[in-house]
């Protein structure tokens, strides 16, 4: 069942990107910023415990990680733990504990596609 | 396009953009739509069984098995941008293939590989976050507002920091 | 003297400057498309075997010019000036290209109009007579405008059906105040320098749109100067509005009243792609478009005698990616040049 939701949780967040893009007329850097500061947001939301965000990976899985979104949501997770662990200064702190791993894999692999090949067109 | 900036446009330009977006070629926004769900819901589709198949078989748990999902998915949406393939899996699928993280990675390689003629320190590394910059600097942002909201709040109801 | 002004806008030239010869050089995209056997040299590799897109760019540039002047049967000590112009920040394709032929050289920029632009400038060296023979080029690459104006190439960015994709390609032409000997030839009869236009579009996803008002502006005040009327050209041409831009230009110049100039409009950006096959949009685009067809297409059917006049408008839009980034909206400026079908004589004086 949850790939079922991963499918159609991950395909419904792709649909509002493209509908930033065909009506709303926002460039992918536009809509990429609005889709992640939502994530942020949405994560900033605590019910009973557990961000709103986290409820919907537990619900849909890598329908909800994949998405960029979550890179918001990370964020947001990362600055609230430390803050719970180190007060005040855990917001400055935290907020990159969570997301290293995408940034850097992204980087380290985008840095050795540079090196090794030359662009298609 | 916004109404700030029509009114700066004189009588005839008005009535030109009006004929101009009443010529303009309408997008297929349900079609578009339909492939920005089919294909990022399928991308999806794959970081879930790429996250299933770390947990039954890679020794992760449902809560460490994110981190190298992702990472498998950025490797393999650099791989496709290296090999000229993202770009045309683009254009068939809008924010499919942009709103998942393979769209974020694709920003950096693609960033990354276009600069590489101006050199390695100013064209890679100087280049590479030109797409991708604006979403880490708005997710900060909103990460860091989001964090002082929460502090103010658990401040004034006097609760543990 | 054998060039004047007439009205506004525009030049006659009483003896008219000859084209000489033509080069096109065009990259993958185009020799796939319908006008491939009408170019001189067909690539097959956007990179040309160079190291980047911008050396790629140049070399096409250096080829087309080279070729010209090779099928002018000049030598490139014998050619006065280089007037050449391309999309790049600071005109650096022309430039190193000029470095290298080491002729006299002259700069233009007028986006994708600059095919007519320095047409009409390097005609009216040769009308003035203060040359003999002059080399005109102009060029573009689909990879380095889309680096300089869009994203990365292998960004995955989705591009709307108002956009256009730019041509790979280079054109040159040598002109020449005596052809090569007899037979039939292509003249310049005159040029209007384009006055720029801003209709207040905003989409640089949509340049069509932009620059389909200046290039009915153009056409009307060449018709004007030269108090004819749109059935004095066998066709008017204009250099890259493709399918969203030619439909707004013929619907102006039917609201102009200009009916017969919207009737055998056709455009550049239009001929050389084929739509229905290539994923090119709304039509090519780019300095390079105008060119390669008017000097690799439409002037061979010129001389095959389908057309004796032709009206070439190229358009240019005048943005710059900081320009849309502050909001602005897009100016743009149309040059024309009309070309005649001239069957020559022995024309006596040295070659």
């Amino acid at each position: 069942m949850i790939f079922f939701w991963a499918f159609v949780v991950g395909g419904a967040i792709c649909l509002c990107g493209q509908l930033c893009y065909d009506v709303l007329r926002l460039s992918p850097a536009h809509t990429m910023t609005l889709l992640v500061v939502t994530g942020a947001l949405v994560d900033g939301i605590i019910i009973d415990g557990t961000s709103m965000y986290d409820r919907l990976i537990a619900f849909a899985g890598a329908g909800a990680s994949v998405p960029i979104t979550s890179f918001g949501s990370a964020l947001v997770h990362g600055a609230l733990s430390e803050l719970n662990t180190h007060g005040a200064i855990g917001v400055l702190t935290g907020i990159f504990e969570v997301t290293s791993a995408g940034i850097s894999a992204a980087l380290i692999f985008s840095l050795c596609a540079a090196l090794l090949v030359k662009p298609k067109a | 396009m916004s109404n700030k900036k029509t009114k700066n446009l004189t009588p005839i330009q008005q009535q030109y953009t009006a004929l101009a977006a009443s010529r303009e070629p309408k997008r297929s926004v349900v079609k578009n739509c339909l492939r920005a769900f089919v294909s990022g819901g399928l991308i999806c589709l794959l970081g879930e069984a790429i996250r299933q198949a770390l947990i039954a078989w890679g020794g992760f748990t449902a809560k460490t098995a994110g981190d190298p999902t992702v990472a498998i998915l950025i490797a393999l949406a650099v791989v496709l941008t290296a090999a000229g393939v993202y770009d045309k899996i683009g254009q068939w699928a809008g924010a499919g293939s942009a709103v998942p993280v393979t769209g974020f990675a694709n920003s950096l390689a693609s960033a990354a590989i276009e600069h590489r003629s101006e050199g390695i320190v100013l064209g890679v590394g100087g280049q590479m976050f030109r797409i991708a910059g604006p979403v880490i600097v708005f997710g900060t942002a909103a990460a860091f507002a989001v964090g002082i909201i929460h502090l103010i709040v658990r401040a004034l109801l006097g609760g543990a920091p | 003297m054998t060039v004047r002004r007439t009205g506004h806008q525009t030049f006659i030239f009483d003896q008219h400057p000859i084209v000489r010869s033509v080069a096109t050089v065009v990259g993958p995209m185009e020799g796939a498309g319908p006008l491939a056997r009408d170019f001189d040299i067909v690539h097959a590799d956007m990179m040309l075997t160079e190291k980047s897109w911008e050396k790629a760019e140049r070399k096409m540039l250096e080829e087309a010019c080279t070729l010209a002047i090779e099928n002018a049967e000049l030598q490139k000590e014998s050619v006065d000036f280089f007037i050449a112009g391309d999309l790049m920040n600071q005109l650096t394709s022309a430039s190193f290209v000029a470095e290298k032929l080491a002729i006299p050289h002259i700069g233009v920029f007028g986006a994708c109009s600059t095919s007519m632009a320095s047409l009409a400038l390097g005609a009216l060296y040769i009308g003035s007579g203060v040359a003999q023979h002059v080399l005109t080029a102009t060029c573009s690459h689909n990879a380095t405008a889309e680096k300089q104006f869009r994203y990365p190439t292998e960004y995955g960015a989705q591009k709307p059906p108002t956009a256009q994709h730019t041509v790979t390609g280079a054109g040159a032409a040598v002109l020449s105040n005596i052809g090569d000997g007899e037979g039939d030839a292509i003249t310049i009869a005159a040029a209007t320098i384009g006055r720029v236009i801003d209709m207040g579009i905003t989409d640089p996803m949509n340049m069509g749109a932009a620059m389909a008002p200046a290039a009915v502006d153009t056409i009307t005040a060449h018709l004007r100067d030269m108090r004819c009327n749109a059935d004095a050209y066998d066709i008017i041409v204009t250099g890259d509005l493709a399918a969203v831009g030619h439909e707004l230009a013929c619907t102006l110049l039917h609201r102009h009243g200009i009916h017969d100039a919207a009737a055998r409009l056709v455009d550049c950006g239009l001929l050389i792609f084929d739509r229905t096959a290539q994923e090119v949009q709304a039509g090519g685009s780019g300095c390079g478009c105008s060119a390669v067809v008017t000097f690799g297409h439409l002037f061979k059917r010129m001389l095959r005698g389908e057309w004796q006049r032709m009206l070439v408008v190229a358009t240019g839009a005048l943005l710059s990616p900081l320009t849309f980034q502050q909001g602005e909206t897009i100016p743009s400026v149309a040059h024309a040049v009309a070309f005649c079908r001239t069957t020559r004589v022995q024309q006596g004086g040295e070659t």
